[in-house]
């Protein structure tokens, strides 16, 4: 398995945070290309979650494929107006030869995002899919579906591989993942219990790269920076304490974040929540199929476009700021996202009930001036400080 | 079967006539469901299950058709406005926000009262179903259930009867059945009926025959129905008695009709010079204007995807077997709903398929800023089927809702530039041949 993502290793702490950030924003995916260029194949899957186990265990690269701060130069001429910008700068990458894929991925997410299997095979001759992830979480047939459109993954998978996958090869996969996703709510923990020792962007890009590197490169890179963000001096500071919510799909360009970050501390957030949708280690059975799928299903976290009628999205919204003991909430909503800016109107209407202070604004991956959006988030910020 | 006596005054034109009776009819039934403060089953046009719900004997409602009766009714900035006012979007779906608004009027709708929900049914057809029915279930705290139907995962391989895949979508969709008809008898407080069901299941296959046949007959020169404006009224009825003898005894009059106009060789009102495939969603705030645009340059509309997803699939033709009918709901179910999905995501083989059974001319691309199901690939499809074929078509944007996003005079433009190129190119074409 080649290696991608080495550069950091010699840097101290706030050179690797800087580097993450750097890789993350510009956009040339360099950790992908080495990849590449090293004789891999990739499998780029678009938001919101993927199990990345079923392609780790064939050799492959997993790519989250969540558009980028791009111009749509190519792309464009495949869309019409009213549409967010993920979807264009997505298929972006792929049109401007940026990422080169063997197999691309989509969910049924939203009513724009399932179409994109469709343009994208129109353009490309590799296979493009979507995976049926159940909008039914409530049936108990749902699983055993569900572990079989992971079967039905795999079969592709191991077609793009060249090799069939074992039920072994799975459940390495799984571990690695757990261990992964065990670091990640470690990172959240500090966000949580110390955020002032961890920057919100620093934060979301060292989840975010996660994304495009293998799996072990990501646990290598967590366990090294983590105790060091830990033994960091830094003192807190009189800042309110949010979640940032409505980032599930589209990302909202680094400088939002950082921005919000400069008057906040965002103690929990939704950022690129598909890499850490499964909120507890996978137990290992006989299979690991099963497993994922039940996993999926029972210990997951929640987004506006997974339905799951035990999991109403404004009380998990009021457990997400309980258990980050949050004074506010930031409620993002990507542009032109139909389920985000549904999902808004639930929301505000459950903070208002619980007079949870909010505030609300609708962003764009590669809007670029934020002045005055600065200025109405420090006047909420302001508010609540001196009132 | 006609008797020859028969006039064609007493022919032509019934079924828009009688379509239009059954219409008034439903909303009348719907009005007298409010007043006696009874519920409604709130459903969807792709995969309704009224199958299931007839059997209960419940009244059932499509908010997709509330809906768009406002903006047919040229009211539904109305209930645009008031949904936006409590912060729903200007970018959302215009079903959605008039149906919120509906709802804070307490059902008050131009074609009646809409009763309240008892329980909303839905699939994922359209993700935004889900999205709305959650809506319902925080305003009325009511059971709402998502039969979840697993689409074409790849364009070009489909999965049938009797194979693996198949089976294993099949069985959980079957299994969804069985769930949603125990929730039935919970909410209505009956013993789930399989005959009941049966009946409504050999209703339903007659419908779906005499639907397949309507589509075909379209393809008959001069067409004998506009599949944008007549095609309408019939989706309205094949949708809401989906299941019931006034449905089934509905579509076999109208094919009596359509079978007689083209045995004789009568068209619709228009002198059909352009024969057009229409891609999306109406344009229901100028919904008799904009077909006009079409009609006074002499062309109309053969046929159209609308009548194949917003019809749920039916246009499959798929006939239940009764004698298994749990197994072969979930089996028709799944092929239909499949379609209707394929029909808005993987539409551009069908559209290349539907121009050369139909004789088309053109193809008219329709996105809508209210329905990214169905708006989001229509561009790239329509690239894709010029480069393969040289169809010539059209690309206007507008809305099923929203009047502020429709542009009559900017439709005008983009429409006469486009007669004008079918126009050239008819008579090049005609040159060629004398040459």
């Amino acid at each position: 398995m080649p290696r991608v993502f080495d550069e950091w290793k010699a840097l101290p702490l706030d050179e690797v945070l800087g580097l993450c950030r750097d890789t993350l924003e510009e956009a040339d995916f360099g950790p992908v290309t080495r990849w590449r260029e090293a004789g891999g194949k990739i499998v780029g899957h678009f938001q919101v979650y993927f199990p990345h186990e079923i392609v780790h265990a064939a050799g492959l690269l997993p790519l989250k494929v969540r558009g980028a701060p791009v111009e749509p130069t190519h792309a464009d001429s495949r869309f019409g107006s009213y549409l967010c910008s993920i979807l264009k700068t997505s298929l972006e990458l792929v049109l401007s030869d940026t990422i080169e894929l063997d197999m691309f991925v989509t969910h049924p997410i939203c009513d724009a995002a399932r179409n994109l299997a469709a343009v994208w095979g129109r353009n490309f001759q590799y296979p493009c899919q979507i995976l049926y992830l159940p909008q039914n979480a409530n049936s108990k047939h749902t699983a055993q579906y569900l572990r079989d459109e992971y079967d039905r993954l795999l079969e592709e998978v191991e077609e793009i591989a060249g090799r069939k996958v074992t039920p072994e090869d799975l459940s390495r996969s799984v571990a690695l993942y757990n261990r992964d996703r065990a670091l990640m709510r470690e990172l959240y923990e500090i966000k949580r219990e110390t955020p002032w020792l961890v920057s919100a962007e620093d934060a979301y890009s060292l989840v975010g790269i996660g994304g495009m590197i293998p799996v072990e490169e990501h646990i290598e890179l967590m366990e090294s920076v983590l105790p060091q963000l830990r033994a960091r001096t830094a003192k807190a500071e009189d800042r309110i304490r949010v979640v940032f919510e409505g980032a599930f799909c589209e990302q909202p360009p680094l400088d939002l974040i950082r921005m919000v970050g400069r008057s906040c501390y965002v103690v929990d957030d939704d950022f690129m929540i598909g890499l850490r949708y499964i909120i507890e280690d996978i137990p290992a059975g006989d299979d690991p199929l099963m497993d994922l799928a039940e996993a999926y299903l029972e210990r997951s976290s929640y987004s506006p476009v997974q339905h799951d009628n035990r999991k109403p999205k404004e009380r998990m919204l009021v457990e997400r700021i309980g258990g980050a003991r949050a004074e506010a909430v930031v409620l993002a909503a990507a542009k032109m996202c139909e389920p985000g800016l549904e999902e808004q109107v639930a929301y505000v209407q459950e903070l208002e009930k619980r007079g949870t202070p909010y505030f609300v604004n609708e962003f764009e991956e590669n809007m670029t001036s934020f002045s005055s959006l600065e200025l109405q988030v420090e006047t909420f910020v302001e508010n609540l400080l001196f009132t | 079967m006609i008797p020859p006596s028969t006039a064609p005054s007493d022919i032509v034109g019934r079924g828009n006539k009688e379509g239009g009776q059954l219409f008034r009819q439903w909303f009348a039934n719907l009005s007298e469901v409010a007043e006696r403060k009874e519920r409604a089953a709130y459903v969807f046009v792709m995969g309704s299950l009224n199958e299931i719900l007839k059997s209960f004997d419940m009244p059932v409602s499509f908010p997709e058709i509330n809906a768009l009766q406002t903006a047919i009714r040229r009211v539904s900035h109305e209930y645009l406005d008031e949904a936006e006012d409590i912060g729903y979007s200007p970018d959302i779906c215009g079903y959605v926000k008039a149906d919120v608004a509906l709802q804070m009027r307490g059902g008050e709708h131009p074609m009646g009262k809409i009763p309240k929900p008892s329980m909303a049914v839905f699939t994922n057809a359209c993700n935004t179903y889900i999205k709305w029915a959650e809506i319902w279930e925080r305003m009325y705290d009511i059971p709402i259930f998502t039969v979840d139907i697993p689409g074409t995962r790849q364009a070009g391989i489909v999965t049938m009867p009797g194979q693996h895949r198949f089976e294993n979508d099949r069985r959980y969709v079957e299994g969804q059945i069985r769930e949603l008809i125990t929730l039935c008898e919970q909410v209505t407080g009956k013993k789930f009926d399989i005959d009941k069901l049966r009946d409504c299941m050999a209703n339903a296959n007659r419908l779906s025959l005499a639907w397949e046949r309507l589509l075909a007959l379209n393809r008959s020169c001069p067409s004998v129905f506009n599949a944008l404006t007549d095609g309408t009224v019939y989706l309205g009825v094949a949708n809401g008695f989906r299941g019931t003898p006034e449905g089934t005894a509905y579509f076999e009059r109208l094919v009596e009709e359509m079978e007689y106009k083209a045995a004789h060789g009568i068209g619709t009102l228009t002198e059909e010079e352009y024969r057009l495939i229409f891609v999306g969603v109406p344009c229901y705030p100028i919904f008799r204007r904009f077909n006009e645009i079409f009609t006074e340059q002499g062309g109309t509309f053969v046929n159209s995807t609308y009548l194949w997803f917003a019809s749920g699939g039916t246009n499959r033709g798929y006939q239940y077997d009764t004698t298994r009918p749990i197994e072969s709901l979930a089996e028709g179910l799944l092929l239909s709903v499949r379609d209707a999905m394929d029909s808005m995501f993987h539409q551009y083989a069908m559209v290349r398929e539907m121009a050369e059974e139909y004789s088309t001319d053109g193809v008219v691309f329709h996105p809508i800023k209210s329905c990214r199901t169905v708006s989001t690939g229509l561009a790239d499809s329509r690239r894709a089927l010029m480069e393969e074929t040289g169809m010539p078509s059209l690309f206007i944007e507008s809305d099923m809702m929203d009047r502020r996003v429709v542009s009559e005079a900017q439709l005008k433009n983009r429409i006469d530039a486009f007669f004008e190129g079918l126009a050239s190119r008819k008579h090049q074409s005609k040159a060629e041949g004398a040459a």
